[in-house]
């Protein structure tokens, strides 16, 4: 396989998944003929037409609810919200039925759905096109979220996603769309849901991530090495939820230091699950207090001023160096 | 460039066959034979006999609280007779006559009602969702629904019914449009009691009819008068058979009395006159029917003294038995409430159930979580 972007990998994924399996649905606004508004569902629609790339009315709980309708019909569909900053006209549909249908029917109706979701800052958008929301879907019952990192964990993880039995919401961070390019496989594969990837070993930090915010991880970990001489073990948790506690642990046991980084807000943010898990499994291995870089408690600033709520590799650096020297 | 009236391409209409005495519309009646009459007839009244006794059973404490049914069993067995077992029934939570006609078991609804998700789960053999709750959610389901057998072909319909307070809803607007723009086979029916909660309908909208709103939607829509069985098999008969062909969703408003309070820790005299509640009861659908009936000669008093002999007999055996079942696992079990989040329990939750056992002092290894796919691979 050729090199390609995030946008192209999960078209791919789209494209694949759509022609494995004739129940995948795709749904959502302007996905048809305009392909979606980042581009995201090029071909899908020229290839199998309305009956199954449906141009929604605009209307979030109108599309997850009909989603949760279809999956309990039997199909799979992939419904679209055009930005996660919208999700909330849809989220009672999520809360109430998509993570219940499961548990309220001891089994009996299922709702294989999977929710896409343009999520996140750095594209300097008009208000309410920059959230990141997560926790919120991590701290509803029933269902599983997933965040990729790059073009390779976006196919994969969107695979994973559709072939899930229960509901899984996929969030897309747009500022990675067409950030990078890498290599994907030429055959199909599959992330499992609810494991973290070790993506560089180290003995003295562990650095912990998911997302748009992979790339200051990266970044943090490349100076870190070059000026400080630390081999930071990072961490990419790819799914929120379930989350990956061994992972988490092994890492925290061997290096005694950690950092969370991510774009959401701090307050019972994903860092603060983290932390509570290292605090209930490993706090003896801790050499100094975890530290968080994640946005701040503010709702994220219209685009003048969203590069300074955004964590970067100098910010995650500076809390690095606080853990390692404590 | 003139400034005139615009003429719409719809209209609606009102319906009704018995009226409140049981005098029938000799055009209008449908026909339908004695057996099934009088079968319809037996199952309002075990509808109508189920919801006296589970008020009882609230009374005295032997279930929770729960939204009384009465006085809506022509709506909701009207309609549900028109489906195969194979086309989806998605109710709101007033539809007893309904959920029992399907094949849900009364053993299975006490459950319900006394507390255990159990209860919600559907029988086989039948495409029913379970009580929803949350106001006119459901109806969305039903519009995937409807949209899903477009795209599958395999000409089923949805029925799914809703309150008038639903009906200011904003969900109840997208799934009326999402079923109108494509052209999904879902029938709406409307069970407009009048009352959402203690707020009229006068309060929850400023136009003449919920069916009128059809117009808008771009749907054939109909009211009927819902004390009228007769009327509302007509009118969702007719909206299955235009689904089923390819003409798409149908509104129809089923005007009813909520005779009962909203639910039973409601006190309506707070809000409504009790000669208003019984202006309604001269007019409500059994026994409208009853004498339909026996005018037709279908049915008699003997008859009825018989089908409640043995209604009473079921119920009370339903009753012993859910009882009994609230007794043994899985109902007894409380880690069962971890057993089927997920098709496979996720470490938290596996460790949160150990949690839970430990602390109820419970054995894990004698309570397996016992959700389908976990077990399956376990023996594999």
């Amino acid at each position: 396989m050729p090199e390609m972007n995030m946008a192209k990998a999960i078209n791919l994924a789209l494209h694949e998944a759509m022609d494995r399996d004739s129940r995948v649905i795709v749904m959502g606004e302007d996905i048809g003929p305009d392909e979606g508004v980042f581009r995201v569902t090029e071909g899908l629609w020229k290839k199998h037409g309305e009956k199954r790339v449906i141009d929604t009315p605009l209307a979030e709980s109108g599309i997850v609810g009909a989603a949760i309708g279809m999956a309990l019909y039997g199909l799979r569909p992939v419904a679209e919200i055009q930005f996660a900053g919208f999700e909330y006209y849809a989220f009672h549909q999520i809360e109430m039925h998509a993570g219940r249908y499961r548990n309220r029917t001891r089994g009996k109706l299922t709702v294989p759905m999977v929710l896409r979701c343009p999520s996140g800052g750095g594209i300097r958008a008009i208000e309410h096109h920059s959230e990141s929301r997560e926790a919120i879907y991590a701290h509803s019952p029933g269902l599983k979220v997933v965040i990729p990192s790059g073009p390779r964990s976006a196919r994969a993880l969107l695979h994973a996603a559709i072939q899930d039995p229960d509901p899984v919401i996929y969030y897309e961070p747009k500022a990675l769309y067409r950030l990078f390019k890498e290599n994907v496989p030429e055959t199909i594969e599959t992330l499992p849901i609810g494991r973290a990837q070790v993506i560089q070993e180290g003995s003295e930090i562990t650095l912990i991530s998911y997302g748009a915010t992979v790339r200051a991880m990266i970044d943090a970990a490349e100076i870190l090495e070059e000026e400080d001489g630390v081999k930071a073990e990072m961490i990419d948790l790819l799914s929120i939820a379930p989350l990956d506690t061994e992972t988490i642990l092994n890492s925290v046991r061997k290096t005694g230091r950690c950092v969370v980084i991510h774009e959401g807000p701090r307050t019972c943010g994903i860092g603060s699950e983290v932390v509570a898990r290292i605090n209930e499994g490993a706090l003896l291995y801790l050499e100094a207090p975890i530290k968080r870089v994640t946005g701040y408690d503010v709702p994220i600033p219209y685009f003048a001023r969203e590069k300074a709520y955004l964590p970067d590799g100098d910010k995650v650096v500076s809390a690095a160096r606080e853990v390692l020297s404590f | 460039m003139p400034r005139k009236p615009i003429e719409l391409p719809m209209q609606v209409e009102y319906m009704s066959i018995l009226d409140d005495t049981g005098e029938v519309d000799k055009e209008l009646e449908p026909k339908v034979e004695a057996a099934q009459l009088k079968d319809m007839f037996r199952w309002m009244l075990y509808a109508r006999r189920v919801d006296e006794r589970l008020l009882k059973l609230q009374r005295q404490g032997r279930i929770g609280t729960f939204p009384q049914a009465t006085g809506h069993e022509a709506i909701s067995l009207g309609s549900a007779i028109n489906l195969k077992p194979d086309d989806w029934h998605v109710p709101a939570y007033r539809e007893l006559a309904g959920f029992l006609y399907r094949g849900w078991t009364l053993e299975g609804i006490l459950i319900y009602w006394m507390g255990f998700e159990e209860g919600a789960r559907p029988p086989e053999g039948v495409n029913d969702t379970p009580i929803a709750v949350p106001i006119a959610s459901q109806l969305l389901h039903a519009a995937g629904m409807g949209m899903a057998a477009n795209i599958v072909g395999d000409k089923k319909v949805v029925m799914t019914y809703f309150g008038d307070g639903a009906t200011s809803e904003g969900d109840c607007h997208e799934a009326l449009n999402f079923a109108s723009v494509f052209q999904a086979p879902v029938i709406f029916v409307c069970l407009n009691n009048q009352y959402a909660i203690s707020v009229p309908l006068s309060k929850q909208m400023h136009c003449e009819t919920i069916v009128q709103r059809a117009v808008a939607y771009g749907m054939p829509g109909i009211k009927v008068d819902g004390n009228d069985i007769l009327a509302v098999y007509v009118a969702t008969k007719e909206a299955v058979e235009r689904a089923r062909s390819g003409g798409g969703p149908t509104l129809v408003e089923c005007l009813t009395y909520r005779y009962t309070p909203h639910t039973t820790a409601d006190d309506p005299s707070r809000y409504r006159s009790d000669e208003e509640t019984q202006r309604w009861v001269a007019k409500e659908p059994l026994i409208r029917f009853e004498k339909y009936l026996k005018n037709k000669n279908v049915l008699n008093d003997a008859d009825i003294k018989k089908m409640d002999e043995e209604i009473e007999v079921r119920i009370n055996e339903a009753i012993i038995a859910a009882e009994e079942a609230t007794k043994k696992p899985p109902l007894s079990d409380p880690l069962a409430m971890f057993d089927y989040l997920y098709a496979d329990l996720p470490q938290n939750l596996q460790e949160q159930r150990e949690e839970l056992a430990k602390a109820l002092g419970l054995n894990t290894s004698e309570t397996e979580p016992r959700n389908a796919a976990t077990s399956a691979r376990r023996g594999a």
